[in-house]
């Protein structure tokens, strides 16, 4: 389309100019955290690092239990999504495939459950786990991440699987598949990107939780790193170079799958099955 | 908080990454917001061999649904019920007190002014996160492939940092003896700024707030918008400008009626998720000044957990959740029924 050049040069510049306003928070914390201290209380602040230097990365890593906070947040997070995972697929299968009485109940509810306002069932979730004898423990965190993130990854997988055209699961039982082999030999694979895309969010979503794990978890050596960051400035102060390197450390997993999975989430699904 | 996204991919075309929400994508309407309302294509023709598969393969969600969702919720109601403070739960009493914690709450000037700053608190963000992200989304529409690239990456980065890091990012950023917001306002011109504590009163503590819940959300929005815009035939666009449609007319009556679906699912996800922002408020104002910056989840659990009034803190979420519903209400009846449609 042709447009004309002052209003490519506008629309360009507003582009960039947001770019910066989006990307700022997230380059100054990465910035603070190379800062060395004193440069941090200068009159004017530096905003590239010139002198940069890994002391508050290893202030940040010589915290006491530093290495089960990962502990707890990965086994936490990562159990709670492949869990759900598992779950959800067979729902998935059943909603998005087979027509049931009460199929749209269990839609409705899904969507109740989604609205499910984890930060206000704080309370009874903290009582459950108590009289349980499991408070300081990770395995209920695991339970309520995968419930929480559950919901989501229900409706999301549901959209996936009812993007894969039926021909091809009907192909594959005229070629002689029974149903469970149709299903891992054909939809299996064309939904490996959903499946992906899908526990990415719901790893985003365990990996900050932050209103359970807050009253579940209540002695350090059990913190998740989300819980840790938090308790981060009452633990070290204003020392904002620390705190920003370990929010950078903190945040770097969720960065890095981001970037990994949004280019291997897509290609399959809509490149090769159409064909079919 | 659920997680913020659609099943979001970078697409690739070329040298271009755009964020397409749902590789489902163009079949499956747009994006899991698209997905709750608009199924295009046939009606699905039912394999009609179900008997009692569907229902095996929908047990585990079932359970863990009841098990870990309905059952707390069940039990929030309960607790609300009683008067659990730090005595009764230290020696396991159980002492019901009927209808008194919401007496004490709906009758209390402290519950009706929370309550009105989370209407205002989610109304205010709820209309910048749509707002902005439909600006740019458009924009996103409009840019060279290489451009978008660069503020599709940036809002990658911001949709994608965890809330846990962000809200203690935009403290450092507003920080007032050596916050770069300050300093760069003061350069600017705005003197007053220069060392300003935006703890200080609850405007300038909300705006701290607003700014990092919406620079967060936006990219939700953003791209799902773009990725809708995609799937509009160009013919459409041409034969509106032919007939001398200007952009705001274009607007109104392509672009909208074509993303209605994808509108009412994002309000509806963003309602529910800004109105439950519990970690934001709570992390970025530190519950200060005192009193002035609670919305609904931050007094729940400043009573409850703080407070060690633990029926109060469920009577008050409960009656959160039930305004969430009415207000929710409206959403469930247009979605089913374009599930009717199935």
């Amino acid at each position: 389309m042709r447009r004309s050049l002052a209003g490519r040069i506008t629309f360009n510049t507003i582009a960039l100019i947001l770019a910066v306003v989006f990307i700022f928070p997230v380059y100054w914390m990465i910035v603070t955290a190379l800062t060395p201290a004193k440069d941090l209380f200068s009159k004017n602040p530096s905003f590239f690092p010139v002198h940069a230097t890994f002391a508050h990365f290893k202030t940040v890593t010589g915290v006491q239990y530093f290495g089960d906070f990962w502990v707890n947040s990965l086994t936490a997070t990562v159990g709670a999504v492949l869990l759900s995972l598992v779950i959800a697929l067979m729902a998935a299968v059943a909603v998005a495939r087979m027509r049931f009485r009460g199929r749209k109940s269990f839609i409705l509810m899904i969507m109740i459950a989604q609205m499910a306002p984890w930060a206000v069932l704080q309370i009874s979730v903290y009582m459950i786990v108590r009289n349980n004898n499991m408070l300081n423990e990770i395995l209920p965190l695991l339970l309520f991440y995968m419930a929480m993130i559950l919901p989501f990854t229900i409706w999301t997988l549901r959209n996936f699987v009812a993007a894969i055209p039926k021909e091809l699961e009907e192909s594959a039982l005229i070629d002689g598949c029974n149903r469970v082999q149709a299903f891992w030999r054909v939809i299996f694979p064309l939904l490996a990107p959903g499946l992906m895309a899908t526990s990415l969010f719901g790893f985003i979503t365990a990996w900050g939780e932050y209103p359970l794990v807050l009253v579940l978890e209540q002695d350090s050596p059990h913190y998740t790193l989300a819980l840790w960051l938090t308790s981060f400035q009452t633990q070290f102060g204003n020392d904002w170079g620390a705190t920003m390197a370990a929010a950078t450390l903190f945040a770097i997993p969720v960065l890095v799958l981001f970037v990994i999975m949004q280019r291997r989430a897509v290609g399959g699904l809509t490149a090769g099955a159409v064909k079919g | 908080m659920p997680s913020k996204g659609a099943q979001t991919g970078l697409r690739d075309d070329g040298d271009t990454a755009v964020l397409v929400p749902g590789a489902a994508g163009k079949k499956a309407g747009a994006g899991i917001t698209g997905g709750l309302l608009k199924r295009s294509g046939r009606r699905s023709s039912g394999n009609s061999n179900s008997g009692a598969t569907p229902y095996l393969l929908l047990l585990p969600a079932l359970i863990a649904i009841l098990v870990f969702i309905v059952y707390p919720s069940v039990d929030e109601i309960i607790i609300s019920f009683q008067r659990l403070n730090a005595f009764e739960l230290i020696g396991h009493v159980t002492k019901w007190v009927g209808f008194d914690n919401y007496q004490s709450i709906l009758s209390s000037g402290t519950f009706w002014d929370v309550f009105g700053r989370t209407i205002g608190f989610t109304l205010i963000n709820v209309v910048l996160i749509m707002v902005g992200g439909t600006l740019i989304g458009l924009l996103l529409n409009r840019l060279g492939n290489k451009i978008r690239f660069v503020l599709s990456i940036a809002m990658v980065f911001a949709w994608a940092i965890p809330v846990a890091a962000s809200t203690t990012v935009f403290q450092w950023l507003f920080d007032e003896q050596t916050g770069v917001v300050d300093w760069s306002l003061a350069k600017l011109g705005f003197h007053g700024m220069a060392h300003y504590d935006w703890m200080s009163n609850e405007y300038s503590a909300f705006a701290v707030v607003v700014l990092c819940i919406v620079w967060q959300s936006i990219p939700f929005v953003a791209f799902n918008v773009y990725a809708g815009l995609t799937t509009i035939p160009n013919e459409l666009y041409e034969a509106a400008r032919l007939d001398g449609a200007g952009p705001f007319q274009i607007f109104r009556s392509v672009i909208f009626p074509m993303l209605k679906p994808f509108f009412f699912g994002t309000i509806f996800l963003e309602i529910i998720w800004v109105f439950g922002a519990l970690n934001q408020v709570l992390l970025i104002t530190g519950g200060n000044p005192v009193g002035k910056t609670d919305t609904l989840p931050v007094y729940a659990y400043l009573t409850g957990v703080g407070q060690q009034a633990y029926g109060m803190g469920a009577a008050i979420a409960v009656v959160t959740i039930v305004m969430l519903c009415l207000m929710m209400s409206f959403y469930f009846r247009i979605i089913m029924k374009q599930e009717d449609e199935l």
